[in-house]
């Protein structure tokens, strides 16, 4: 089981106030993304989770328990560090079998469970290595394993991807929500990349300046973005945002257009007309930069190839069914 | 250094420098080598003669030696054991936060700046003395016998004396180490449930390993060399109860103006120092390893 709930979480560093009240329900075995901005306080609230922060008020709840006052090796949870935090004088074998040790199981039972974790991780060849010389994924890999071998209620993820490259962090992405999936162990997951997010979670929760802004699934995110923020934050690239005579026709102060659903169509005259300043031919896809004078630059994104040149005049289309109307405190307005 | 002519450059540059250090090492302990073959007595001047290694069969059957010897180990080992058993807990509680942590770190570093005669006279008169003493002085408000420190525990106080002058050293050493300690592993450990004790034998320990070594080789080096301290406070008496090899060395060439005896045992010195260094970093060094 492992059931998480926040009621009203606070916390301030002094005068500062990081967390500025957090209602969340994490249901067992979901795996839930915090994601937001540097400084919204994602990795703050994953810390007030794991006990490695005091809360400044609030409840945290662990399968219904308030467990703000229990040290964190109590509450059953596990963390994989950024750093990955692995114990550079322990082997391997040591570093796994930490937890365990320190929880006073027999020997043969701390080996037992440590070779099947090293196994569902395939670790199992560098056992008796120490963390120096082992490459960057491994080193992930043993910092998962050291969460997993404790059997917990949940994992806590604290930016556990951000020091890898490029192709390694798409392969343990994989990896780490196909363990997850296969251990049915609820999972909290904190990144500042929304690509990350929208692919690995179950549910994101969405966090700017302290706040919550949406709490969803990344395709309810995406389509119904409750308001400018979270529709600028999710999504890549970015949603185009217009303010103006075109937003007040359509009822709203600011309205906003995903790139991918402006449709291009070169020289036309019916929707909004621009220059192109930059394009970006990647093959599978083609973005457009277009200036569109009073309408300020609009991005485009054309799947396939579009042959078209800085300096094309162009004329961009909104799908009429796919424009977010926002009022002018930011919020979406719902039809 | 990327092409043969800043490699060209480089060396002839620094030429001199080196040229000028090996020469200033080098005559002294050439000119030792001399001496230690000499009979060389500055209470009979001009009748210096070659003896072959007769000074050398001299120092080492004369009963002082073995006794300095002794001495010097059990010096060396008490102040390593006392500054790295206590500089760890001084460590740990300078590395906490509390109000005026910088002054508090100044104060506690402070003694190793003090030179070696000033602390030992410090301690000497205003602390040790049996009469005058602050200890005495305590000793007395309890109704206990002043120890006359000196008389009755001589090898005792040159090793307080020097542990203290050395306790900062260690103390810094560690304390830079511990700063070093990444907090996340501290962390990974709390949430292990590792209690606080844990932590220290499984993370912090281990972590110090490394600068561990690092103050034993270097007060290893200045230890084997304590002169000042014994100097000031026993002049290596009562007897030869403090007397070190380096102020057997001194009392040969200057109390009883035996240069070429002097000479003999500076070079027993160098080997001895040696000897030690070997096994010092057979044991220890490994640690500085990777």
């Amino acid at each position: 089981m492992g059931q998480i709930t926040l009621v009203d979480v606070q916390k301030s560093f002094g005068p500062v106030h990081i967390i500025k009240g957090a209602d969340l329900d994490i249901s067992d075995g979901s795996f839930v993304v915090f994601v937001g901005p540097s400084g919204c306080g994602k990795t703050t609230l994953l810390r007030l989770i794991a006990g490695l922060e005091d809360v400044s008020g609030g409840k945290i709840l662990i399968d219904g328990k308030n467990v703000v006052d229990t040290p964190p090796a109590k509450r059953g949870l596990s963390m994989v560090f950024q750093s990955y935090a692995l114990y550079p004088h322990m082997s391997v074998r040591g570093n796994i079998g930490f937890g365990l040790k320190m929880a006073g199981l027999a020997k043969d039972e701390i080996n037992r469970k440590v070779e099947a974790a090293a196994a569902t991780l395939n670790l199992t060849p560098y056992l008796d290595r120490k963390p120096r010389e082992l490459s960057g994924g491994q080193r992930q890999r043993v910092a998962i394993g050291r969460a997993i071998v404790r059997e917990p209620k949940a994992f806590l993820f604290d930016e556990p991807l951000s020091n890898l490259d490029a192709a390694l962090r798409v392969q343990m992405r994989l990896e780490v929500t196909r363990l997850q999936k296969q251990l049915g162990t609820t999972a909290i997951y904190v990144t500042h990349d929304q690509v990350e997010a929208m692919t690995m979670a179950d549910k994101i929760v969405v966090l700017n300046g302290g706040k919550i802004e949406q709490y969803g699934s990344p395709l309810e995110l995406y389509e119904r973005p409750n308001n400018l923020f979270v529709a600028g934050f999710i999504g890549s690239p970015k949603m185009n945002f217009v303010t103006g005579e075109h937003a007040q026709q359509q009822g709203a102060i600011t309205i906003g257009v995903r790139p991918e659903h402006l449709k291009i169509e070169r020289g036309g005259t019916t929707g909004w007309p621009g220059t192109i300043s930059v394009a970006e031919h990647l093959g599978s896809d083609t973005f457009l930069y277009v200036d569109g004078g009073p309408l300020g630059m609009l991005t485009a994104r054309y799947i396939g190839e579009l042959s078209l040149n800085p300096g094309d005049k162009v004329s961009l289309t909104p799908e009429p069914n796919r424009i977010h109307r926002f009022d002018g405190s930011g919020n979406a307005i719902r039809a | 250094m990327a092409t043969r002519q800043t490699q060209l450059l480089a060396r002839s540059l620094l030429t001199p420098a080196v040229a000028l250090l090996f020469i200033w090492m080098i005559v002294p302990l050439a000119l030792t080598l001399y001496f230690s073959t000499l009979h060389y007595s500055l209470l009979d001047p001009g009748s210096e003669s070659f003896v072959g290694l007769e000074n050398f069969r001299y120092f080492l059957t004369d009963p002082a030696f073995l006794a300095s010897l002794q001495n010097t180990l059990v010096l060396v080992g008490s102040v390593l054991a006392l500054t790295i058993l206590l500089g760890i807990p001084l460590a740990l509680l300078l590395d906490q936060p509390v109000v005026g942590r910088n002054i508090v770190r100044l104060m506690v570093i402070a003694p190793f700046f003090v030179m070696p005669t000033v602390s030992a006279l410090v301690w000497k008169n205003l602390l040790m003395h049996p009469v005058s003493g602050l200890f005495a002085w305590i000793a007395k408000v309890f109704g206990l016998t002043p120890i006359d420190w000196f008389n009755d525990l001589p090898l005792f106080a040159v090793i307080l004396i020097v542990s203290w002058q050395w306790l900062p050293f260690a103390t810094l050493i560690l304390l830079t180490a511990l700063q070093s300690l990444d907090e996340e592993q501290k962390e990974a450990a709390e949430m292990d449930g590792a209690s606080a004790v844990s932590t220290f034998i499984y993370i912090t320990l281990p972590h110090l390993a490394r600068p561990i070594t690092v103050v034993i080789l270097i007060e290893t080096i200045f230890l084997l060399t304590v002169f000042a301290e014994i100097f000031v406070t026993t002049g290596g008496g009562p007897g030869l109860q403090t007397t070190n090899i380096a102020f057997l060395i001194y009392s040969q060439a200057l109390i009883q103006f035996d240069v070429g005896s002097a000479s003999a045992g500076g070079l027993v010195a160098v080997v001895i120092a040696n000897i030690v260094a070997f096994f010092l970093v057979r044991i220890v060094g490994r640690n500085l390893e990777a």
